[in-house]
């Protein structure tokens, strides 16, 4: 079930318009809990809006969400 | 059920930040509670009531919440309410985010809650073509199902309609979810042992509590913890969450997370199409958003969008101003004729003339520019751009150690401390939440702008704008300054994560403008009719006493009281009794400085304006005007901050603190702006 390992690089890495798939949050139990109830669950397909300094927007279906560097270095996908 | 017929029905409301529940338990009630477009908006329990046919259901608002996780303590609060058995939960979801949405659903239906399930902003769903088979997921769910358009009341009739339906029936079989097998094996031995215990199960469904007591709810587990037989229940717990562990490696919470995910996609897959989707396009907001939340330009925008406001805040108001204070000294002189025909002591005509309508009079001057701070702030909020200033200002946020979630609670004190000091209920984390609490008296609130307009009109007349602006920007510092330096000897830790939703950009309405604005700016007008009058009475009785002595002279009780403490002010250039009694009583509200001051100057022909011009220069004025800044709270924000806080030491180091920073930056100012020449 679980994708090979080379493929999955931290969300922070992704570049704006790209779409990937969230295998694996690798942050702390109580942020790993937020962002999972908040939406970020594996399997679950993101969307960067904007990625430069500071930190990002995402795309979690309709919603844009503004994730700082910091959890989207532990959250772990891969590419479409 | 049957005895409890005549009580009154209560309604929860529960859903995601954002949702719109507000919206509806204003639709619901007809009360005007504060509503906007960013998550976080309402903090506290609010409650309304309506009738209907015949019936009287008891509303509560509640803070939004993406779980009964609960990580925040507005979210606390909305979890203790929801474990409380509310008769009926409407559960208010955001229709174009089902997927994201249902996942408290699920929760509160694995809890036994009698919920309707509200899709509201269905106009949005609709707009993005999004379709949604509302019978089918009522059926799936066991649930009813409305949809609604919470701020056009479209749907109401029928929730109210199921609302009624649901609350005379029997409670039904509880919802649940089917795990894996391995995992419901492990919640049957768990259950089966709780069934032994019927007082726990009356309370709670067994299966859910099993299910909580798996995920290592906290809340649960205190509340179990208490009862003796549990010791019986925990090993059993223990055991299967070593062997869940041991085969998903993975926590339970994120095991369980994910299967209600897994049924959530299949429920949103067959009752919910995207019709036209284009995948990867980018909306109207995202487009507005790569100007706003430019990496270059998005500070200066903030910063030019704040300089607007307060340049619009007293471009716009001056002539308003200029008007009302026309009108209160007409009041004066007719009040004083009158009563002078009337053959009214000379004694009773200066208390009101003098004290009542001169003192109430100077605050109520202020009206026009509050006013339209508050419209300002209304602007920003319900347009969404709130949540943005939050996100760009979280890379200078970062070098104090904060994060842009603290922003807001700074930028709400622009409008009143009090809410600003309540929104800090949305951070994650004690220490961030106690530094954004403490700093935030040093924002400048509406009730100081009176000072500010008085003192500005009468000595910068030309560069009103400039200096009010200086005077922001100083508290804004302090503030910075203050947290710097909290973050790094008072409450140590990490920085702490910035996660938050940016909502769609949405239009104002005209009427959600002005029924914030008033609802806002009316209270200053409340507290002008009370508080206010009731300082300024006080201080025009000590302006008298003891009897025979000269009205407001420095051998009045107040005068001596004045004169006793102004030594401490003449270091910053305005010792004298007046100012000093003036701050005394500011503490009670900042607005009653100004008020006072007309008072105590007695006035009459003149106006405070002149009497200011009289005793104070530029240089002391502006002195005065950063020691009303920065020296104490109002007793209102004391009051938060000691809730907030729930500790008497942080609150009592917190007025020492701008005691001590206030007086020190007045007399700074005063005494290097003599040495550079101003006077
Ligand atoms: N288009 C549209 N906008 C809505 C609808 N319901 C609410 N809104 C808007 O959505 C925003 C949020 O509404 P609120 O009622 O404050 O939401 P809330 O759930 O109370 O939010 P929190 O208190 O922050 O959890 C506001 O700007 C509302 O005007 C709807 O049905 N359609
Ligand atoms: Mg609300």
């Amino acid at each position: 079930m679980r994708a090979p390992e080379r493929t999955l690089l931290p969300l922070s890495f992704v570049p704006a318009g790209k779409e990937v798939t969230i295998r694996e949050i690798t942050s702390g139990e109580r942020w790993r809990h937020r962002l999972l109830e908040m939406g970020f669950n594996r399997g679950t397909t993101v969307r960067v809006i904007s990625n430069h300094h500071g930190p990002l927007i995402v795309a979690l279906y309709e919603n844009r969400i503004a994730l700082s560097r910091g959890v989207a270095h532990k959250i772990l996908v891969q590419e479409e | 059920m049957k005895i409890l017929e005549a009580k009154e029905t209560v309604i929860a409301l529960a859903g995601n930040p954002n949702s719109g529940k507000s919206s509806l338990f204003n639709a619901l009630t007809g009360s005007r509670q504060h509503v906007g477009n960013w998550p976080g908006v309402t903090v506290e329990k609010k409650e309304g009531r309506f009738s209907y046919r015949g019936l009287t259901f008891r509303v509560v608002d509640l803070p939004g919440t993406y779980s009964l996780g609960a990580h925040t303590e507005d979210e606390i609060i909305a979890r203790d309410f929801l474990f409380s058995h509310p008769d009926i939960v409407v559960n208010v979801v955001d229709s174009t985010n089902l997927e994201r949405n249902l996942y408290l659903t699920l929760q509160l239906l694995e809890m036994g809650a009698s919920l309707v399930l509200v899709l509201n902003m269905s106009d949005e769903a609709k707009a993005k073509h999004i379709e949604i088979d509302q019978g089918r997921l009522s059926t799936l769910l066991g649930t009813p199902v409305v949809m609604t358009v919470a701020p056009r009341k479209e749907g109401i009739p029928e929730l109210l309609e199921r609302i009624v339906t649901l609350r005379g029936r029997e409670p039904r079989e509880t919802f649940r979810i089917k795990y894996r097998e391995d995992i419901e094996e492990e919640i049957a031995k768990i259950e089966a042992l709780l069934t032994l215990y019927p007082e726990l199960t009356h309370r709670y469904p067994s299966r859910w509590l099993a299910i909580k007591l798996l995920e290592g709810e906290k809340r649960i587990l205190q509340e179990m913890n208490r009862q003796s037989f549990m010791k019986h229940v925990f090993p059993q717990v223990e055991e299967s969450k070593k062997r869940l562990i041991d085969r998903y490696g993975e926590d339970l919470e994120t095991i369980f997370a994910n299967q209600r995910y897994h049924f959530i996609t299949r429920l949103v897959q067959e009752c919910m199409r995207r019709k036209g989707e284009e995948k990867g396009t980018y909306t109207l907001s995202d487009r507005i958003d790569r100007v706003v939340t430019h990496r270059f330009f998005g500070i200066p925008l903030f910063l030019f969008t704040m300089w607007l406001v307060f340049q619009c805040t007293f471009a716009l108001s001056e002539p308003l101003v200029g008007w009302i204070e026309t009108l209160f000294t007409f009041l004066q002189e007719k009040a004083t004729f009158i009563l002078e025909n009337l053959g009214v002591a000379d004694f009773f005509i200066s208390f009101l003339v003098d004290g009542v309508i001169n003192g109430v009079g100077s605050v109520l001057v202020f009206v026009p520019p509050i006013f339209l701070l508050f419209l300002a702030i209304s602007l920003l909020e319900d347009s969404g751009y709130i949540a943005r200033a939050a996100y760009v200002m979280d890379r200078l946020m970062h070098i104090l150690g904060l994060h842009g979630k603290s922003f807001i609670p700074l930028l709400l004190g622009f409008g009143c401390n009090v809410p600003g000091i309540m929104a800090t209920r949305t951070l994650e984390n004690r220490e961030d939440r106690m530094i954004t609490m403490l700093v935030n008296p040093f924002i400048s609130c509406a009730a100081r702008l009176p000072v500010y307009v008085l003192f500005t009109g009468v000595f910068f007349a030309r560069h009103q704008g400039w200096i009010i602006f200086s005077l922001y920007l100083l508290g804004i510092v302090v503030a910075i300054l203050t947290a710097k330096w909290f973050k790094r000897y008072l409450f140590k830790g990490e920085t702490s994560h910035f996660v938050m939703e940016l909502p769609p950009y949405r239009i104002p309405t005209v009427k959600g403008l002005f029924i914030h604005m008033w609802e806002r700016g009316s209270s200053f007008i409340k507290k002008a009719g009370t508080i206010i009058i009731a300082m300024v009475v006080l201080i025009w009785i000590l302006a008298n006493l003891p009897f025979g002595v000269e009205y407001a002279s420095n051998e009045s009780i107040i005068g001596k009281l004045g004169t006793a403490m102004a030594p401490l002010l003449a270091p910053a250039g305005f010792g004298t009794w007046q100012t000093a009694v003036s701050l005394i009583f500011g503490i009670v509200a900042k607005e009653v400085v100004v008020g006072t001051l007309a008072v105590v100057y007695g006035v009459g022909e003149e106006g405070v304006g002149e009497m200011v011009r009289q005793h104070f220069t530029p240089l002391s004025a502006y002195a005065f005007m950063v020691m009303t800044l920065l020296y104490i709270p109002c007793v209102a924000t004391i009051g938060a901050i000691r809730r907030e806080s729930n500790s008497w030491g942080i609150t009592i180091f917190a007025l020492g603190y701008s005691l001590i920073v206030g007086w020190t930056m007045a007399v700074l100012i005063f005494q290097v702006g003599q040495l550079l020449g101003f006077h």
